[in-house]
């Protein structure tokens, strides 16, 4: 059996917000396995974007455990995710969140800053991306200076950066036109079909059906969890 | 987990920086006031410091200076009025007993200090002559140019020899050698044995004479032999009529063999006074007291301007906090999305604390440069010296580095604090 890259057992997340007690996630149990392209689908408040932060290590579960390729990291520290963050996690976010006084290039080095990885490496890999995102005459503009589109594509170069085993996308083309979030879609789509593990939370069903399994959240439970067309691993 | 390379995080904080120039320039003014205050203060200070502290170490810390001073004459009316001569001031007696008691005296030097004219061939000028003993060059520290001082046997035969001061032999003497050309001082002759060099600045004060202080024009002669010629009775005519003096001693400086036991000596030396004069019709200077009291001085001088500096800086440092709290609230996203990525806390401290350091350390350098520049330009402008000492440099530039880093840790902890989801989606 392949090991899953995601694993929650019992995840359970809540809230203390003043003297009100808020259950964001009531125990799920979640597998999602190498190269699998997955879509949560939920109201909003129905635990989906919490489920990516518990996700991409941003925030600690408030019981159960989450095993993120095999290895448990429930218990670990602030450092340790962060550390986790930069090597295995690819962040794609609906406002791009690129820093805006970096320029592409710099923007698509920031996590192998974190890593470590030197100035002319860092600039060759990042070099090698924004090429691939077709960005190679944009390496030295600002975000302030780009499309939309291109942001985006910035900031999925950036996930990229690191090879991470799981990309995670928050609504990616919930900012762009049709047009230009249908090309992001299809770089996504491209992306999954290298191999690369992604799950993507989005209110759009025409994406959801690009993914082969869809995931919805209410209030905090996953209501449904299926497979389109394609049979579960 | 190792820290990122310093010389990234200095290029990334300098990136950084550049983005708000105007801001960053207007917070670094705030160290660059600071520091420059304090260097440029210090240098003066010091400079003013050690001017005084030179002064006073010429007289000769050993030392004790007693003078004669005239009392005015409403207070000496009822013994002296009907007596057309003034007397007053240190007596023979009183030398006498200060040799006797004053415990640890090395030696006493006699001085009187008169004015007359001097003259060679046509040449003439009234100036000071001093009579006094061999000692004199001792306690005073002139260096000897040319022949020799007085000497013991000049004093015992009462020779009629004299040593000039190195201005006196070149006015007087323009052209010639002085040595061994005879010298009339108020028509008795000299003999000139000896020229001594130039007076240290501030060693005698100048008697509204307008030679350059420093250049000796004096007439050292030996007591001896002005007694034997003058006695101690000093006249001097003037229109409409002339005024008598009898003042047995004009100076006397007491030497003391060890500066610990200069308080005990000028105690006794103020006790024989008390008991010989009924008025007080001199003065005592110590200088090694005046030494203690510069330095006293000295410390609080530098208390008070380092409490101002220390404000100033702080002023800065305040700015600084100020300044990278604005920063902090404004990046919180950059924040977030810097830790999202995978930046740690101590990242995000650093991140922030070397904007702060960089700030201030070139706040601080310019500060030093500016701070070096005004003591020289008002060492320029006004002549007051001014001392640039290293340690000043070093003083201001720690403290305003330390002060800023720790204004600056307390904005940095704050954005490494902060929790990247509410970063993330912080507007």
């Amino acid at each position: 059996m392949r090991v899953p890259i995601v694993e929650l057992k019992g995840a359970s997340k809540e809230y203390v917000n003043g003297s009100l007690r808020v259950t964001a996630l009531r125990e799920i149990d979640l597998q999602i396995f190498p190269g699998e392209y997955a879509v949560i689908m939920g109201a909003s408040g129905s635990g989906k974007s919490t489920l990516l932060n518990l996700l991409g290590c941003l925030d600690h579960l408030s019981k159960g455990d989450y095993l993120l390729g095999g290895e448990n990291i429930s218990q670990f520290s602030d450092d340790q995710l962060s550390d986790i963050r930069s090597r295995r996690i690819g962040f794609i976010f609906q406002s791009y969140n690129l820093i805006p006084q970096l320029n592409v290039l710099e923007n698509i080095e920031v996590p192998l800053f974190y890593q470590g990885v030197s100035e002319a490496e860092a600039a060759e890999r990042a070099g090698a991306l924004a090429e691939r995102m077709g960005l190679a005459d944009r390496l030295k503009h600002k975000p302030m200076e780009l499309s939309g589109g291109q942001q985006q594509r910035v900031a999925i170069a950036r996930s990229l950066v690191c090879d991470p085993i799981l990309m995670l996308a928050d609504e990616p083309t919930g900012n762009l036109d049709s047009k230009t979030g249908n090309e992001i879609l299809e770089l996504i789509d491209e992306l999954n079909a290298e191999g690369k593990t992604i799950v993507m939370v989005t209110h759009d069903d025409d994406i959801a059906h690009r993914a082969q399994r869809v995931v919805c959240f209410r209030d905090g439970e996953i209501i449904s969890n299926d497979w389109n067309g394609a049979s579960a691993p | 987990m190792t820290t990122l390379p310093l010389i990234r995080m200095v290029k990334l904080a300098v990136k950084n920086l550049s983005q708000y120039k105007l801001r960053a320039g207007l917070t670094m003014l705030g160290i660059i006031f600071g520091v420059c205050s304090v260097v440029a203060m210090l240098s003066v200070g010091e400079g003013a410091n050690r001017e005084i502290q030179e002064k006073i170490q010429r007289m000769g810390s050993n030392n004790i200076l007693i003078k004669s001073v005239k009392v005015p004459k409403d207070e000496t009316s009822t013994e002296t009025s009907r007596s057309m001569i003034a007397s007053y001031g240190l007596t023979y007696k009183d030398a006498q007993q200060f040799s006797q008691y004053i415990p640890n005296l090395k030696a006493s030097t006699p001085m009187k200090v008169l004015r007359y004219d001097v003259q060679y061939k046509a040449r003439k000028l009234q100036t000071d002559v001093i009579a006094t003993t061999p000692w004199f060059l001792r306690v005073q520290h002139y260096r000897m140019m040319r022949g020799r001082f007085l000497t013991s046997s000049d004093m015992e035969f009462g020779s009629p020899v004299c040593v000039i001061g190195s201005r006196l032999a070149r006015i007087l003497f323009a052209g010639y050698d002085p040595i061994g050309k005879t010298l009339n001082i108020d028509h008795d002759a000299y003999t000139v044995v000896g020229i001594v060099g130039d007076i240290a600045q501030g060693e005698l004060p100048p008697q509204g004479e307008l030679w350059l202080e420093g250049e000796n024009q004096n007439v050292y002669i030996p007591l001896r032999t002005y007694l034997n010629k003058r006695g101690d009775l000093f006249a001097q005519w003037s229109e409409g009529g002339g005024t008598f003096e009898k003042i047995e001693l004009h100076e006397l400086i007491l030497t003391i063999d060890k500066q610990e036991n200069v308080i005990r000596a000028v105690d006794t030396a103020r006790r024989i006074l008390r008991k010989n004069h009924k008025v007080e019709d001199y003065s005592i200077v110590v200088p090694f007291e005046l030494i203690r009291q510069a330095r006293e001085t000295r410390r609080l001088f530098n208390i008070v301007l380092g409490s101002i500096a220390a404000i100033s800086l702080i002023v800065g440092g305040i700015g600084i906090m100020n300044i990278m709290l604005a920063t902090v609230s404004e990046r919180t996203r950059e924040i977030g999305i810097r830790r999202a990525l995978g930046a740690r806390r101590q990242d995000i401290v650093m991140q922030f604390l070397m904007e702060t350091l960089i700030l201030s350390l070139s706040g601080g350098m310019i500060g030093l440069v500016f701070g070096a520049l005004i003591p020289l330009m008002i060492t320029a402008v006004t002549g007051v010296q001014t001392v640039l000492t290293f340690s000043s440099f070093a003083i201001a530039f720690t403290v305003s580095v330390t002060v800023s880093v720790v204004f600056g840790i307390y904005p940095a902890h704050r954005a490494a604090q902060m929790d990247p989801i509410e970063a993330l989606r912080h507007e």
